[in-house]
């Protein structure tokens, strides 16, 4: 198999420690601290980036307001913006303008007070004023919550495949014990006032309280404040970097919405990781870390299926017995920094998801699996249960 | 003060303007392209199908079937906070398009809904439009 080109790594980390700033702190105050910290974790200076990545957290028309913010005059601009997914798709973006000689430093960052600020993320930040788009016009008189969208996967997955709440709480046990060993999510769920922060078993999972039928409370991420950066490089810059370069390998994107008789437990991830896969020349099975956006049990279950990490439909049975658990053998380690369910989820994870599969390969984490070489990113913005983007990176080290 | 009322559609979004306006007269409509054929639901002015606008609007019978549900039991909506548990469901009409709904008649949602039940149109009536609610008849 060739291998495929490493012409762009991250160089550069990192993630705002605070889940709760009291309303303190700006989200342009948290991407520019993240950016600033990302950067000196590189070896390099705000004179440094020539290449802006932006999902607009910070605010409007944010390609010219936050290169203003942060005094740089990129050669690239780039504010896609899908939600959570949003950084996965920046860091492909920044590999193909890399690549392709536009830029040398990009830099990607990521600030918001969800917690703070009380906002209804997801479903409840559609209400604004003025005329909706024509889908949520069909779908806004139902009272549907961002936990039941994604609710409805579930039950359909159960209903086609037999799978069980017992199963998809396995997804929430495995990472738990990642976060009880990561004390930045001890914390940040010390600061969200958890109540006993401990270790969890598939029986605390299905024994909470049901949100929406058949998602428990174990199974929803918080609702955090942070923020984090990335910063991205060519190889001349790369090999000069302290830290060793995380490549990126392949990357891949896809948009999955509702379609008469489709079906709703097959994601946009199945286009995004094809795709990802086939441009890193690599496959599931030599992945070593899957961080895997986890706003839900169900978001991750669907995706690893969709990325083929087991066959559709198969999945519960595969997530059984601790098999994501960075300290057991048979598949990934899954969100070993405790993932959005216990460690950080300000809205759009998509960053942490880059942040931690570096640290990984890196050496970093706090569930370091030994020898890590090769990881997969996968963001899900929007919701899994109706409209969502899907953006899959592959990772590599040397 | 007001008793919190359900979000109701705006009447001014172009593309779904005639569906609202229909539900007044109690006519659940949905477009298919007399062309290629291709239901298209949510309604829009083009044809996802081909690249044609001959979408003409037909009348469902309000028969269909419960694709997938939820049962909320927990909302900061002030209309649907007083609600919960409610259903939410996915319906697959007969006719084709998949439409979002709330499942109505039903006693203890937690028990009394499943996928695949059949169900059948029951109207909400408001002042300028009516919604489109389900009830399972089987």
């Amino acid at each position: 198999m060739p291998s495929p080109k490493r012409d762009a790594a991250i160089v550069g980390i990192h993630e705002y420690p605070s889940r709760d700033v009291e309303g303190r702190v700006s989200p342009l105050q948290i991407k520019a601290e993240c950016a600033a910290r990302a950067l000196a974790d590189a070896g390099l200076s705000w004179q440094d980036v020539d290449a802006l990545y932006d999902a607009g957290d910070g605010g409007m028309m944010s390609g010219l307001a936050l290169a203003e913010y942060f005094g740089l005059h990129p050669n690239v601009i780039d504010t896609t913006m899908v939600g959570g997914s949003s950084y996965e798709f920046h860091a492909a973006h920044a590999k193909r303008d890399l690549a392709a000689g536009k830029a040398r430093v990009a830099l990607l960052s990521y600030g918001s007070t969800s917690h703070s600020n009380a906002w209804a993320i997801g479903v409840g930040a559609r209400g604004g004023a003025g005329v909706p788009m024509p889908a949520d016009n069909l779908e806004g008189f139902t009272g549907m919550t961002l936990v039941s969208n994604y609710a409805m996967v579930a039950h359909r997955h159960m209903h086609q495949y037999g799978t069980t709440s017992a199963q998809l709480a396995e997804i929430a046990v495995a990472t738990r014990y990642h976060a009880m060993r990561n004390p930045e999510a001890v914390a940040a769920m010390q600061a969200l006032e958890f109540l006993d922060i401990r270790e969890t078993t598939v029986a605390d999972v299905v024994g909470s309280r049901m949100i929406a039928d058949p998602l428990h409370l174990l199974e929803c991420c918080m609702i955090s404040d942070g923020g984090g950066a990335v910063v991205i490089a060519i190889p001349e810059v790369a090999r000069s970097c302290p830290k060793p370069p995380v490549w990126i390998l392949g990357g891949g994107e896809a948009t999955g919405y509702p379609t008469n008789g489709g079906d709703i437990t097959t994601s946009a991830a199945l286009q995004s990781g094809r795709s990802a896969f086939g441009e890193a020349g690599v496959t599931p099975g030599e992945i070593d870390i899957a961080m895997i956006y986890d706003s839900f049990t169900i978001t991750v279950l669907t995706i690893l299926e969709d990325l083929g990490f087991c066959k559709k439909g198969e999945g519960g049975p595969w997530v059984e017995g601790g098999r994501l658990r960075f300290d057991r053998s048979g598949g990934p380690a899954l969100n070993t920094d405790g993932g959005g369910l216990s460690s950080n989820h300000p809205g759009m994870r998509g960053i942490f998801l880059l942040i931690e599969a570096a640290r990984q390969l890196r050496g970093e984490s706090t569930s370091q699996v030994p020898g890590a070489r090769l990881a997969v990113a996968h963001g899900n913005g929007g919701m899994l249960g109706s409209r969502h983007c899907a953006g899959t990176v592959i990772l590599g080290r040397d | 003060m007001a008793e919190p009322t359900r979000p109701l559609p705006s009447l001014k979004e172009l593309d779904t303007q005639h569906f609202w306006k229909a539900t007044k007269q109690r006519r659940l409509e949905y477009q298919r392209c007399d062309d290629c054929g291709a239901v298209v639901f949510h309604p829009r002015s083009h044809c996802t199908g081909c690249l044609g606008h001959a979408l003409s609007w037909h009348v469902s019978k309000g028969l269909g079937t419960v694709y997938s549900y939820s049962v909320i039991r927990q909302s900061y909506h002030p209309f649907f906070r007083a609600k919960v548990p409610f259903a939410v469901a996915w319906i697959d009409l007969d006719e084709g398009p998949r439409l979002l709904s709330n499942l109505t008649g039903v006693a203890d949602p937690s028990r009394d809904v499943r996928i695949g039940q059949r169900v059948a149109l029951e109207w909400e009536e408001h002042e300028e439009l009516a919604i489109p609610l389900f009830r399972p008849v089987d």
